[in-house]
């Protein structure tokens, strides 16, 4: 009965919804007199964008809005596509399951954690789209998560339904364990060396190409006893049936190009090449397979399987013709990857419009998101970020974020609030149970969810 | 260890191979992108005029159209009509700008080629607490990638500085050239660093943070330790100035260590110190002020709040958080954006920097570009990485700046030097021109054509 009351109580309060009371299709923006920059067909000067429903409706000049729109003016500012970063660990409680070489039966999904300020960061600086990856520790890892940054919204808001689903794998220093040395009351991983990294992958598809079989016959009904269920071979299943995008990290050229021919052996297609800092050296062996790459822009030198990373990478790349998208993999890089993809342009001479693509539409296509969002055209997500100045100035910041029509970062509005913010926070510190002095001080908070957070950091 | 010297010497004293060198050395900088003349890593020296230039002086106004005239390595001549000698060589820099060379203030460049697992290539930090004889000039590699990679861009000098300790040891300011370390020296010593101590609530990986009290109690513990060994030094230079007045003494032995702190506890030099926070800023002036010392901050977050205690000692600030993330959840979002920007309202001198050990110093102007849209003037901006650092490091008679008399470190670009998509078009250090060429430029003609 409760249950019954309770359900009522939430039907009607949907009923009441400005949403609904509108009605689904009159829930309009428009953003008038903009430079659009599409990252499809162009830019577009002194141009609307009228949004319907969360979509975008109509791209053009002097468009009417329904009475009671939103209506932003955006003379003298620039409207790109949401970026979207393909490499994150942004709201993961979690990012290295490292206890095993293998450990494709871990997921993202469930360590989202929807208050990571880094999101809001993120909104601040343009991002609307993450392809939140397990970390680089295995040689195959967790499944991955496509998530739009809903900010306040409830966590099962975040993730897109329909991006295909996914899986991190690593080659390298990483899953050797090269910056990870066994403790002393541990005995040392397999893998040690690239030679263990391959043949760890090699055998967890020889070992999912028989579970696959095993299924296989009993559903043709040559075998009566159904096979057991394993969790670490089903996704890996997935790839070998093309339903399950490889998103794999990898450094050095050889490495990259061996994953490239286990594909080849086992039949399926590596979707990115995630920081592939050495692509540049095997570009045609890459767009041949029609993998993507997605890179950092400049950032190398950290370590020796990135010594020979060059600012030019993504040059190279687009010249072959392989679909490149720049990622930040950092909390911190990723609230400038507008500014990362401006600098493509002067290595290399890559055009404007294709540099725009490589932190929008190019992302999307590599994460299978490119019929919804990406680019600013009719029929597709309004995820837009409205910029004071072309977003490959460095003088340029966000003013405005939305996805879905709906705005997640206002500047004005976080600007607004900061004196009241300013104030809470001093009378809290005011309290007594705040009040520190060198003898009795208050306890500090045991642990910030952040600390589970190990290797992300190198990358 | 014999056998490996004559190995070596062996090999030196074989002639083809050192043609050999010279050869692969030819081919690898043969890719000079602005000028193909300009084959060598170290550049030609000789009489230029850039022409026709818009000139961003930094330290006076911007000349729209005029020329630079370079002899002898240093800025002979600049302005709307300049006189350029017969022999000159003439730069034709019709729509592009002349800037000064930036400066990065706070790096480890050349001290550290690859940071994570390549231990014998990192030489920041040395061991133990105390090391304020160590030289970062001593260490400074001149043949690092990281330093044409750096200058390509337009950083021509950069302070770099050891990290360990309590006292890292000795920063020094470096052109990015020359193939000796006393060729790239500025000021090969210019001031020690001190890692200020602080409270940190850090209870080490995988351990819950200490409390406060307890940390409070770390740091002051750790501050005693410094506080003893100034204090050693200056008795230190006490005994060694009554020996110098009275020679029938006991002669002092020398300690390398406290005669290395001695310009120091004198005033006579600067002493760089790291700190962030308001209160660590604050517990630095008050150390300065103790020890009457000439102070810097390193990093610098919240500057801005000790502003006044700063200007009354003069202590200006090498701000090092542009690409950091604010601390504190509820910091506002641009909270490390805006920083400089306070600081340039609250009247404190400061330059922007990287505060990186090599690779990505060359990320300074996007960095100083970016304080620019979070607040801080363009005009401002552009002065933290050139003339206020140069003031900071007490270079400004020799950097910073396009004026005559100067050491002739300069960019020419085709547009705003902040900018990401800027080109260089020429650089000069040294009033060298220098080849456009580095690492990333060689790999990059190794692999572009592959099929």
């Amino acid at each position: 009965m409760k249950r019954v009351v309770c359900f009522l109580l939430i039907l009607v309060s949907g009923l009441l919804s400005p949403a609904f009371l509108l009605g689904q299709d009159k829930r309009e923006v428009l953003i008038r007199n903009a430079t659009v920059l599409t990252a499809a067909k162009g830019v577009l000067e002194n141009t609307d964008i009228l949004i319907q429903n969360g979509k975008i409706a109509k791209i053009g000049k002097n468009l009417k809005a329904a009475a009671g729109a939103e209506v932003i003016d955006a003379t003298g500012k620039f409207v790109s596509p949401g970026i979207i970063d393909c490499h994150s660990h942004s709201m993961l409680d979690a990012i290295n399951e490292g206890t095993f070489a293998v450990t494709s039966m871990t997921n993202m999904r469930d360590v989202l954690n929807p208050k990571d300020i880094a999101i809001y960061r993120a909104l601040a600086g343009g991002v609307t789209t993450a392809n939140l990856l397990h970390g680089s520790a295995n040689a195959i890892g967790g499944l991955n998560t496509v998530v739009k940054f809903k900010w306040g919204k409830p966590v099962e808001d975040f993730p897109i339904p329909d991006a295909p689903p996914g899986i991190k794998f690593a080659l390298g220093e990483n899953p050797k364990r090269t910056h990870f040395p066994a403790l002393p009351n541990q005995s040392p991983r397999y893998p040690r060396t690239r030679m263990g990294v391959m043949e760890t992958i090699r055998d967890a598809f020889v070992r999912a190409r028989d579970y696959k079989k095993s299924w296989d016959d009993y559903r043709a009904g040559k075998t009566r006893i159904p096979p057991r269920k394993d969790l670490e071979l089903e996704p890996l299943v997935e790839i070998l049936e093309g339903k399950r995008l490889v998103h794999s990290h990898g450094y050095r050229a050889d490495e990259l190009l061996n994953l490239l021919l286990i594909a080849d052996e086992f039949g399926f297609r590596v979707a990115t090449l995630q920081h592939g800092l050495e692509a540049y050296k095997i570009a045609p062996e890459i767009a041949k397979r029609g993998t993507g790459v997605s890179i950092f822009s400049d950032y190398w030198g950290y370590k020796l399987e990135a010594y020979d990373s060059i600012p030019y990478n993504a040059a190279i790349l687009w010249k072959a013709g392989v679909v490149v998208s720049i990622n930040s993999d950092s909390d911190e890089r990723m609230r400038r990857l507008n500014l990362d993809a401006a600098k493509v342009e002067k290595y290399g001479g890559v055009p404007e419009e294709e540099a725009l693509k490589m932190i929008t539409l190019n992302a999307a296509k590599q994460l299978g998101i490119d019929k919804r969002t990406g680019s600013i055209e009719v029929g597709k997500d309004a995820d837009l970020v409205v910029w004071n100045a072309h977003p490959f100035s460095v003088y340029a910041r966000p003013e405005l974020t939305m996805i879905e029509g709906e705005v997640y970062f206002d500047r004005s509005k976080d600007i607004e609030r900061r004196a009241a913010l300013e104030k809470e926070r001093q009378e809290l510190e005011k309290l007594d149970v705040n009040k520190s002095n060198n003898t009795t001080a208050p306890r500090l908070p045991s642990e910030k969810r952040q600390a589970e957070r190990d290797d992300a950091e190198y990358h | 260890m014999y056998a490996w010297k004559t190995t070596l010497k062996t090999l030196c004293a074989f002639a083809p191979l050192r043609l050999c060198v010279l050869i692969l050395t030819l081919a690898l900088t043969a890719f000079a992108q602005n000028d193909g003349s300009e084959q060598n890593v170290l550049g030609r020296a000789g009489t230029f005029a850039i022409q026709n230039a818009r000139i961003v002086t930094v330290s006076g106004a911007t000349i729209e159209n005029g020329t630079v005239l370079i002899e002898n390595g240093k800025i002979a001549a600049v302005g709307a009509n300049v006189s350029v000698p017969a022999g000159a060589e003439k730069i034709d820099a019709k729509g592009l700008s002349v800037y000064p060379g930036m400066i990065d203030a706070a790096t480890n460049l050349g001290l550290s080629e690859i940071s994570l697992g390549v231990n014998a290539s990192v030489d920041v930090a040395e061991t133990g607490e105390m090391n304020p004889n160590a030289k970062a000039i001593t260490a400074v590699n001149p043949h690092s990638a990281h330093v044409n990679i750096t200058r390509v861009i337009g950083v021509t000098t950069v302070l770099s500085f050891p990290t360990g300790g309590t006292i890292a040891g000795q920063a020094a300011v470096v052109n990015l050239w020359g193939a000796t370390q006393a060729e790239m020296a500025v000021v090969p010593v210019y001031g020690l660093v001190v890692n200020f101590p602080r409270i940190a609530a850090f209870g080490g990986f995988g351990q819950p943070p200490i409390e406060f009290s307890e940390a409070v109690k770390r740091r002051d513990a750790r501050l005693e330790e410094l506080r003893k060994y100034f204090r050693q030094a200056a008795d230190y230079g006490r005994v060694k100035d009554a020996y110098e007045k009275d020679k029938t003494l006991p002669a002092p032995v020398t300690d390398l260590w406290l005669e290395a702190l001695l310009p120091y506890i004198r005033g006579e030099k600067p002493v760089l110190f790291t700190a962030e926070r308001e209160r660590d800023i604050r517990g630095v002036v008050k150390f300065i002020e103790e020890n009457k010392l000439k102070g810097v901050i390193i990093g610098g977050q919240e500057a801005w709040k000790a502003a006044d205690a700063l200007k009354k000692n003069n202590v200006p600030v090498v701000y090092t958080n542009i690409y950091n993330l604010p601390v504190r959840d509820d910091d506002p979002y641009d909270y490390l954006f805006e920083a400089p920007s306070k600081m340039a309202q609250a009247g404190l001198k400061f330059a922007i920097s990287t505060g990186d050990d090599g690779p990505n110093v060359r990320e300074l102007p996007v960095q100083a570009g970016l304080a620019a849209a979070y607040g801080l003037s363009k005009d401002e901006a552009l002065k933290s990485v050139t003339l206020y650092p140069a003031q900071i490091l007490g270079i400004a008679d020799k950097l910073g700046s396009i004026e005559a008399g100067k050491t002739a470190n300069l960019v020419v670009t085709d547009g705003d030097l902040l900018e990401p998509r800027t080109n260089v078009k020429y650089l000069f250090i040294n009033g060298r021109l220098i080849p456009l060429t580095s690492r990333h430029t060689e790999l990059y003609e190794q692999f572009k054509d592959r099929k």
